[in-house]
């Protein structure tokens, strides 16, 4: 094949095929696009304010990587004027995370970063290792998941920061987008494809409180390729392996339908983030009548799905089955709580007609159901709680009384065997002792 | 094609599955060694000749081999969401699987599946 010139600069050998238009590019213009591409999507979203301590959770993969690197470079060539951290979680699995922190703590001096490493038993007071030997290795996943959906904010309210940047990409988006599409729940996927989600601070008097701890993902449109290709051609120190608690088949389908898609149609990636997107106003507008305009603030709560750690979908046997129950049926709460939150939020009516699902499209000004319904239609749910509130033990945000992961932590520590009861009792000392109040681990 | 001689490299995981980052070919190890098609006279080395060779190396161990090949249609393609670079260059700029082998390439592979 005759070697083709980029299309920008005419001159240099085009070397990357971009995904999304098909258009040839040298290296070093495929740099410069990347990250004005990225650039723009910040600025063009308000992502970041001047002054705005912000953390990046970083696991020392490819994509949280990139992440660092792109917004080390633009923060000095833009000005952003913000402060930016990196933030990573240690599960506490042996052996899986050694070598991702030591990435890490490379990519903190390389990038001038501060960095700081917290673990699930500091958080928690359990390693994943010690949750394993406690649950077996079946649905260790579940706790693996709901763990870490609170650990980057809870590890960023420790630190005083309150804004965490994920390194979502757009190929995880249109994963997510497609799951929920296929599991048919409209609701949690216009949660998920929203740029930017945070936990509203009506509810939170606490101004420290970790309920207040913004989330975005200034990588969403970017292609999963192209962040390989960047990561490459950067020459950047990344690290890559694969959970060694492996995703669950559901997410894997997924994922391999997107990269068949790609195949085929490269673009497809993008035009489901954006069906996505317009899915989500949809939702919203009926929802509240707010155009789509809210769409790009939405609470985030217990809802985002995350890397393996999906409780969905998963068949367990025995103790795990029942807990899985529970936690479905928290979801079912979860999902209409979080909508009476969100109308609550935005001010305009309570259209809450549906209280068996939460996982139905609303359509604006039709009532559904037809007439025997119509009386009801607009009297605000009295059966169940309306407000988006606090976990009682953690204070996270939760719509139940006791949030996931402290449901989670009480099954846990119900049966810790003896000598694990008093490690849990240090791991509380030094928690408190850390000034975070954020378990009351019970140990009954 | 005895005189010509070019590496493969992994990335982004792949180094796992195949046990090291980079492979020369041919190599002087001999538990390395790609076990290549016979060329009839006058045929050169492909890329897909190289990626048969890579897969064989993985025959026997199903869930390895489909992270890096598949092969329903009687013929081996790149299982989707790994990238190839030749010179760093993409192979859909290159030819893909009918690239000829040129003698100091550099053939690399690339998972783009591993955790972010
Ligand atoms: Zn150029
Ligand atoms: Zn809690």
């Amino acid at each position: 094949m005759p070697p083709s010139p980029c299309v920008l600069c005419k001159t240099n050998r085009a070397v990357i095929l971009r995904p999304k238009d098909h258009s040839k590019l040298c290296k070093p213009c495929f740099l410069s696009v990347f990250e004005t591409e990225i650039h723009h999507t910040i600025t063009s979203n308000h992502l970041f304010q001047r002054g705005e301590k912000i953390a990046i959770g970083a696991s020392g993969g490819k994509d949280s990587t990139v992440l660092a690197s792109v917004l080390k470079t633009l923060n000095g060539r833009y000005d952003y004027g913000v402060e930016l951290v990196l933030l990573s979680i240690d599960e506490g699995i042996k052996g899986y995370r050694d070598d991702s922190l030591e990435t890490v703590k490379r990519n903190a001096k390389q990038y001038d970063m501060p960095l700081t490493i917290l673990g699930y038993d500091e958080l928690y007071g359990w390693t994943m290792d010690q949750v394993v030997e406690q649950v077996g290795k079946k649905g260790n996943c579940t706790y693996c998941g709901v763990f870490r959906r609170q650990a980057l904010d809870r590890g960023a309210a420790r630190l005083g920061v309150r804004h965490v940047v994920t390194g979502h990409n757009a190929d995880d988006v249109a994963e997510t987008v497609l799951m929920n599409l296929l599991r048919g729940d409209l609701p949690r996927l216009s949660r998920t494809t929203s740029i930017v989600t945070s936990t509203p601070s009506a509810i939170s008097t606490d101004p420290n409180s970790h309920t207040n701890i913004k989330r975005s993902k200034p990588l969403k449109y970017a292609y999963e390729k192209e962040i390989v290709l960047y990561a490459h051609h950067k020459n950047l120190d990344y690290f890559s392996t694969e959970c060694i608690y492996s995703p669950e088949a559901f997410r894997g389908s997924a994922r391999a339908l997107i990269k068949n898609l790609e195949r085929v149609r490269p673009s497809a990636i993008l035009d489901v983030v954006r069906s996505g997107e317009d899915m989500a106003k949809l939702v919203l507008s009926s929802d509240e009548g707010c155009e789509g305009a809210c769409a790009s603030t939405i609470p985030a709560a217990e809802e985002e799905v995350d890397g393996c750690g999906s409780v969905n979908g998963r068949s367990v046997g025995g103790e795990m089955a029942s807990m899985e129950q529970r936690l479905a049926q928290n979801e079912v709460v979860a999902e209409q709580d979080l909508e009476v939150e969100m109308t609550i939020n935005h001010g305009s009516g309570q259209r809450h007609d549906e209280h068996d699902s939460g996982t139905t499209l609303r359509k604006p000004g039709k009532k559904r159901g037809g007439k025997e319904k119509r009386g009801q239609a607009f009297l605000p749910k009295k059966t169940q709680k309306q407000v988006m509130g606090q976990c009682k033990k953690c204070g996270y945000l939760s719509s139940q009384e006791i949030c996931k992961a402290c449901v989670l932590l009480e099954g846990l520590n119900k049966s810790r065997p003896k000598n694990g009861i008093e490690l849990g009792y240090e791991a509380d000392t030094h928690r408190i002792a850390n000034g975070v109040n954020d378990l009351q681990m019970q140990v009954d | 094609m005895g005189n010509i001689k070019f590496s493969v490299e992994f990335s982004g995981g792949l180094q796992d599955l195949f046990g090291q980052k980079k492979i020369p070919i041919p190599s002087d190890k001999n538990e390395d060694q790609i076990q290549l098609p016979k060329l009839l006279p006058g045929e050169s080395l492909k890329l897909k000749h190289v990626i048969d060779g890579l897969a064989a190396k993985l025959k026997g161990r199903n869930a390895k081999l489909k992270l890096f090949v598949q092969g329903d249609k009687g013929f081996y393609e790149v299982t989707p969401g790994i990238l190839v670079l030749i010179n760093d260059s993409d192979w859909e700029l290159e030819g893909e699987y009918e690239y000829e082998i040129q003698s100091g390439d550099q053939v690399l592979f690339v998972s783009t599946l591993h955790g972010g």
